[in-house]
């Protein structure tokens, strides 16, 4: 009697603990003050000064005035959810390898509760299988390649950056337009996924666009990062083509840049450059006139002097008082993403009227349309995680009277007429014509 | 015709900077039996010396010809103090140990000097494109080429020419020579066997950092510079055969030409062609195309 006695009440205790943990480990959080979150991009290597840093430096000044409830109005709610964010700024550089660990050790170790960032597209296709496998919520703020989302769908990864697809047909469409005469083509593209699917893209768009255009039989794609160009540039020389694509980033735009200024090259072929704006800020007057650049999105050197729209006008002016240059491209693209994010936050414990889960993050932030300091960005591709935005482009000069780089004849393309409709291939939409673009 | 002179131009052009970036890791293992994985952070230091120097020279106005007298004065000074310092307070103390140990311990030191160039210089890059402005273009084989490029040949055969004469024609290079064949007896005979390994690395190093510095001015000097130079300087080193200087430049010279052809010919084989090139030396004479004849010692 005693014995059975005993036993129901051990196991009436067993049950009462398994309840009361399963409790604690259930769907609700606990409210926080503080948030942890990574905030990767390259800190070293030839990448760091046109891109990492100024990354870093976009995603540092919003992450201040979110806290303190400094962004323009209807931005100015204090905080992530009301909790305060604690940046983990983690280097990108080292190799996928060295970057996997770091993620891990960011989720397993520092237990962050998301990351945000990434620039290179090996770095997103690596750390993307990596941040499902540990369920940890990824907005990827640069990276360009559409293999993200196109090769499989994700729960977790997000990206607030439009990618190779779009950036590619504003190129073609602008060049059908402005250049309507120049017909052939060539590119030199950096040899990974990036460069490899911006030339795929802008071939596939510029054969649609224009069917009398011819791609050249011998584009170049040089190793990333390689830094001597001269072979290239006199194979692009000898090439008849008249028009030059190309979607160098960091210090290879750079170096292009000046091997090539110095041989004549810009005179004597029109060059397309998807993300070169970096270098047109380092090098200041030295930059060639006359190139057709693209910044992947409305911000940078197309709107730097563009003061219609209040949260760009309060974004140029605080990253130039707190750093002393003007924001680029990546500095955006880190702002947006840490933006994003905050919408979310809030958006899910609005609705659950509580400290969000990571689960109501995520689902607030799926599909999400909002306006980001350059204009409205859609997640509208990848299942909700993918964002598409318009694109510009304009033409290298010179303002004297501001004394710095500057853009002529911009041109805008919106968001549906550069980018496929949902569960469509941009491949396959291109081989069809592009149907259904809005432009 | 016109492509061929272009990928023979080309060709000559990577080939001469591969070579003064080479020169100085045989040398340093052809007299000191060590592999110099630090020779790269030499290349990096000669750079950003050089880059710091011209676009200093430039903000206060100097003529753009200073610069040529930058990029020297950047590399003999980086040889110098870089030089001595690793040669007198590391290396000197590892002679008598195992060469992987030597190759690790110069590894290490890469990758500190790396991230002193990153505490002195920052992450942002360098310009300094004034002295290759200076130079302009010439046209040659139907395209425009910098004249700049044609002043990195000349460098290139300056430098082979002065590593033949100082070897052969000067004292120093005749002791250096006596070192390399056998270092226990040139001791035995009185050759301060210490000072010429210092002499040789410090050359070796100022080599490196010439290299680096000379073709600062024609891209962005930024961090990682020195990375990828370390290994295709190893590719020519090996395949013309480790301490051989005539190796070094033929070694350059198949690498710079058949490098030209494919960018031109087949892109997507650029940076295969120099691996496939050194496997296919190793696997025919896996010492390497004119490896020095090694004296048996009972």
């Amino acid at each position: 009697m005693h014995k059975q006695f005993a036993y129901k009440v051990l196991r009436s205790a067993a049950i009462a603990s398994a309840v009361a943990a399963a409790a604690m480990t259930g769907a609700t959080a606990q409210a926080k003050d503080t948030i942890k979150v990574g905030v990767v991009s390259f800190l070293t290597g030839p990448a760091a000064g046109p891109f990492g840093v100024p990354g870093k430096n976009g995603a540092e000044l919003i992450i201040h005035a979110i806290n303190k409830g400094e962004l323009p109005a209807p931005y100015n709610t204090k905080g992530f959810a009301g909790a305060t964010m604690d940046p983990v700024y983690t280097d990108e550089a080292g190799g996928n390898s060295k970057q996997v660990a770091e993620y891990r050790n960011l989720v397993e170790k520092q237990n962050v509760d998301a990351l945000i960032g990434y620039i290179s597209s090996g770095s997103c296709m690596a750390m993307a299988p990596v941040a499902e496998e540990l369920q940890m919520l990824t907005i990827m703020s640069v990276c360009g390649t559409p293999r993200l989302f196109e090769e499989k769908l994700r729960s977790v990864v997000f990206r607030t950056q439009g990618n190779a697809v779009g950036d590619s047909i504003a190129a073609a469409r602008y060049m059908t337009e402005m250049f309507p005469d120049l017909k052939t083509y060539t590119g030199i593209n950096q040899n990974y996924a990036w460069g490899q699917d911006s030339w795929k893209f802008y071939s596939l768009a510029m054969e649609k666009l224009d069917p009398a255009s011819k791609a050249s039989s011998n584009p170049q794609f040089p190793k990333i990062f390689s830094g001597q160009y001269s072979a290239e540039i006199s194979t692009l020389s000898l090439d008849k083509a008249e028009v030059v694509h190309s979607s160098f980033w960091d210090g290879d735009i750079e170096a292009f840049v000046l091997q090539a200024l110095v041989r004549g090259f810009f005179e004597d072929k029109k060059f397309v450059s998807v993300v070169g704006a970096s270098a047109v800020d380092s090098l200041g007057k030295k930059f060639p006139k006359g190139v057709v650049m693209g910044t992947r999105g409305p911000y940078g050197l197309l709107t730097r002097f563009d003061r219609s729209r209040a949260l760009n006008n309060w974004f140029v002016d605080a990253y130039k008082a707190r750093y002393g240059v003007y924001p680029t491209g990546p500095s955006y693209q880190y702002a947006k993403a840490v933006l994003y994010y905050k919408l979310g936050m809030d958006k899910a414990a609005a609705m659950a009227g509580k400290f969000p889960t990571q689960d109501e993050v995520v689902a607030a932030l799926k599909g999400m349309e909002f306006e980001s300091f350059g204009g409205s960005v859609k997640m509208a591709l990848g299942g909700g995680h993918q964002a598409i935005h318009e694109v510009g482009y304009g033409i290298t000069t010179w303002d004297k009277e501001k004394k710095a780089p500057s853009a002529t004849d911009v041109k805008f393309y919106s968001a549906e007429c550069i980018n496929p409709p949902e569960g469509t291939l941009a491949a396959d939409w291109l081989a069809q014509g592009m149907p259904g673009a809005k432009c | 015709m016109q492509l061929l002179i272009t990928i023979f131009l080309d060709g000559l052009t990577y080939a001469s900077y591969l070579f003064i970036v080479s020169v100085g890791l045989t040398i340093v293992f052809g007299v000191l039996k060590i592999l110099n994985v630090a020779h790269g952070a030499f290349y990096a230091w000669g750079a950003y010396a050089a880059a710091y120097a011209i676009t200093y020279a430039a903000d206060m106005e100097y003529a753009d010809w200073i610069g040529f007298v930058c990029i020297f004065l950047a590399a003999a000074a980086v040889g110098v103090v870089l030089g001595m310092i690793i040669e007198r307070v590391i290396l000197r103390h590892m002679y008598a140990q195992d060469e992987v140990l030597i190759a690790l311990a110069t590894f290490g030191i890469f990758l500190i000097l790396e991230d002193v160039i990153l505490l002195v210089f920052g992450v942002n890059p360098y310009f300094a494109y004034q002295p290759m402005a200076l130079l302009g273009r010439i046209p040659v084989g139907g395209i425009s080429r910098d004249v700049y490029s044609f002043t990195l040949m000349a460098l290139a055969c300056i430098v082979a020419f002065g590593c033949w004469w100082g070897l052969t024609k000067t004292k120093w290079g005749k002791l250096i020579s006596v070192v390399i064949y056998d270092r226990e007896i040139s001791q035995a005979m009185g050759i301060n066997v210490s000072m010429v390994y210092l002499i040789v690395f410090v050359i070796g190093a100022g080599l490196g950092a010439l290299g680096g510095a000379y073709v600062a001015p024609t891209l962005s000097v930024a961090p990682g510079f020195g990375i990828d130079v370390i290994v295709l300087s190893f590719a020519v080193v090996v395949i013309g055969g480790m301490g051989s200087i005539p190796g070094a430049l033929i070694g350059a010279l198949m690498v710079g030409i058949l490098r030209a052809v494919a960018v031109h010919k087949m892109p997507e084989l650029e940076l295969f062609v120099v691996f496939a090139v050194m496997a296919g030396v190793l696997i025919i004479r896996p010492e390497g195309l004119f490896a020095p004849a090694k004296a048996r010692t009972i």
